[in-house]
């Protein structure tokens, strides 16, 4: 049994920031028992492996059940086959909102941004090590405010510090990734502003102890040299 | 006796070597491959003729000349000289500017004006794309300008807010609660209603937009002169007009360019002169006998463009707005901006007419700081209650004293006198649509994209107010 072990605690559908919108969506699991029988079952389950095997086959058999119903199973990313073209059934669903939009390495610039804006109830959009994108570009997200929580720039070369100042309008972020931005002058600053900047938005990039000097009682010592009276 | 090497002449002339050595010199200097002393050195001087001078190196100088060239229908068909008095450019307005470019006008000519120069940066290295030359970092921050209105002014900026839309800036309006919501640092009391540039606002370096026209403009052939225009030879017409009154018209066919720390200088002959020379246009005018004439007529209206010098302030504060800041204008005048990721921040306060500061000299008044700026920016953003000037320099607007827009076109009776100038602190966002509009109308005889009717000098001598409603 290869899948992952969910937590069986109350999952309720909160923004889960660690992992990104390329698994399938959070699992709910519906809140059920009182809080007696509930830790009651929770204390079953940490003692006995197969009270814990049955509760995951049943939730298993849940889930299966829900995504039966769900006409997007293993079909939720729209991606071009090898020639670059996309499927005609696309146009089948021309009214269902778009969540993510993944980018990466596209050749979009700021005339292209025309297009996903229109999408109102976009949630991620992923501009990983786009050549084109800039600050004037990132200049142009704050339509997206009410639905973006999820934004990439990692890799993408002409950003800089002065474009990340604009995402301030996206008040509903919540995983921001800035890593490997050639363009920003001082990282470990820039990281710092940005998470002032965006309290609620988990910024994922830079180390802050990057650029730190040691102390002088800190620099590595060449023991191999021998001392010299 | 030692013997000295010199050889007395029989002809009794002395000195013989050194004759010879001369006489080597000159030949060494007539044959190839040595610069030739015989014909003085006149690389420094303008070129005696030149179809079009621009009298002025500075951000509005060079946008004409790139749009001469650019809209010429022939490749080299027109040749363009720029004289700048001062190649350090240590006076001139557009090296000292704060660099902000923004659309929050109350007239639609303007926000074209400043929308143009928007896309104009944003798409900075094809325009000015040099073959081997590296690409332009304008260091553009589009966080915006958000403009402060009190009571009194909150109707008309909802009324400028509706034009701007009109005309395609992407401003909104926002209510003093959702400001406290936004910029949590900002304190309200006295705002009514503010105005915020959500896209193409905000600000960038202007030398580098100075170096990327100067390369730019070079690598297309415009000739280049540092030197100083002191006289212009026209030739008078005398013409009636439809009513039978008899007028004279101008026509300048030679400006006289002297050069730096001599008396030297070099007559080049002319057909169009650009007046784009800043603070000092009004001087240039009146060179070409603009506003010599009674008052009251035609003759007599001058150029109404003089120098006022502002400051701008530059200090830390380590609490203060974030990342996030906008260029902040205040009920009261003054204004802020961020510099920089190190909690550095730079900003001033337009002066009141009793106020104006002596613009002989660009000395940096420390106390109009303490007294008449420091004290609004602490009211409206409480941090700043403790700061740390860490420098300040002041530079020149040129500061149209009718109505505040630039002078642009035209002179009716100079008739090949062109104007760019008297911007009054909008020149730099405004260049390179301006530059185009002059270009427009030398090339194709009117204004083909922005019409620009309503800047032309006419406005003087009729009296009509070519005027904003804001604030900035």
């Amino acid at each position: 049994m290869a899948a992952p072990w969910l937590s069986l605690r109350l999952v309720a559908r909160m923004w889960n920031g660690t992992r990104g919108i390329h698994r399938l969506g959070g699992a709910v699991v519906p809140e059920g028992n009182q809080k007696k029988e509930r830790t009651m079952l929770q204390f079953l389950t940490n003692h006995f492996y197969d009270v814990e095997a049955l509760r995951g086959y049943l939730l298993q058999r849940e889930m299966s059940k829900v995504h039966m119903k769900n006409r997007f199973r293993d079909k939720e990313w729209i991606r071009p086959d090898k020639y670059g073209h996309f499927s005609p059934e696309f146009w089948n669903f021309q009214e269902v909102p778009v969540e993510a939009v993944d980018a990466s390495d596209c050749e979009i610039n700021y005339e292209g941004l025309d297009n996903l804006l229109l999408l109102k109830e976009l949630q991620s959009l992923l501009l990983q090590r786009c050549p084109h994108v800039d600050d004037w570009c990132l200049s142009r997200l704050y339509p997206l405010a009410d639905s973006l929580q999820e934004l990439s720039l990692a890799g993408c070369p002409r950003v800089s510090e002065r474009g990340l100042a604009c995402l301030h309008h996206l008040q509903n972020l919540r995983r921001l990734d800035i890593s490997d931005l050639p363009a920003v002058s001082n990282p470990g600053l820039t990281q710092i502003l940005v998470e002032e900047m965006l309290p609620n938005c988990k910024v994922v990039g830079v180390d802050w102890a990057e650029g730190l000097k040691l102390g002088p009682e800190e620099q590595p010592q060449d023991t191999a040299s021998p001392v010299l009276a | 006796v030692a013997h000295t090497g010199r050889t007395v002449g029989r002809l009794g002339e002395g000195d013989w070597d050194g004759k010879v050595s001369e006489i080597k010199k000159k030949i060494k200097s007539i044959l190839p491959g040595t610069s030739c002393d015989l014909l003085p050195d006149t690389s420094h001087l303008p070129p005696e003729h030149s179809d079009v001078v621009i009298v002025g190196g500075g951000v509005l100088g060079l946008s004409v000349a790139y749009w001469l060239k650019k809209l010429e229908s022939r490749r080299g068909g027109i040749r363009v000289l720029v004289v700048e008095r001062d190649h350090t450019y240590s006076q001139a307005s557009t090296g000292l500017s704060v660099g902000g470019i923004c659309q929050q006008f109350s007239l639609p000519e303007n926000i074209q004006l400043s929308l143009f120069s928007a896309s104009f940066l944003r798409n900075i290295n094809e325009y000015l794309a040099v073959t081997n030359a590296p690409p332009l970092d304008l260091q553009f921050n589009p966080s915006g300008y958000l403009l402060l209105a009190s009571e009194k002014d909150a109707a008309a900026m909802e009324s400028n807010v509706k034009v701007q839309k009109q005309e395609g800036a992407k401003v909104c309006l926002m209510s003093p609660d959702q400001l406290r919501n936004k910029f949590p640092w900002i304190n309200t009391e006295g705002v009514a209603l503010a105005s915020y540039g959500m896209e193409n606002e905000g600000w960038f370096d202007p030398w580098c937009l100075l170096q990327g026209l100067r390369q730019k403009v070079e690598s297309m052939g415009v000739f280049f002169c540092q030197g100083e225009v002191t006289r212009f030879v026209s030739s008078s017409q005398r013409m009636l007009t439809t009513d039978d009154e008899m007028v004279i018209l101008k026509r300048i066919h030679e400006v006289h360019v002297k050069m730096d720390h001599s008396l030297e200088y070099q007559p080049v002959e002319c057909a169009i002169v650009i007046n784009a020379a800043g603070a000092w246009s009004a001087q240039i005018a009146a060179l070409a006998g603009i506003g010599k004439g009674p008052p009251g007529t035609l003759q007599g209206t001058k150029l109404p463009v003089e120098p006022r010098k502002r400051d701008v302030y530059v200090w830390h504060c380590p609490q203060g707005p974030g990342l996030e800041t906008p260029l902040v204008a205040d009920t009261s005048g003054a204004y802020f901006r961020r510099e920089g990721l190190g909690s550095n921040y730079l900003g001033g306060r337009s002066p009141t007419e009793e106020e104006e500061p002596d613009p002989t000299n660009l000395e940096v008044d420390h106390d109009f700081f303490q007294e008449k700026v420091w004290p609004h920016l602490a009211l409206r953003v409480p941090a700043f209650e403790t700061l740390k000037v860490q420098t300040a320099w002041a530079g020149y607007y040129d500061y149209n004293t009718f109505d505040q827009n630039g002078v642009v076109g035209p002179h009716p009776l100079v008739v090949n006198m062109y104007f760019a100038t008297g911007f009054s602190g909008h020149g730099l966002q405004q260049a390179p649509g301006v530059g185009r509009a002059v270009a427009e109308m030398i090339l194709q005889g009117s204004f083909q994209t922005i019409d620009l009717s309503s800047f032309l000098f006419n406005r003087f001598y009729l009296g009509e107010k070519t005027q904003e409603n804001t604030t900035m």
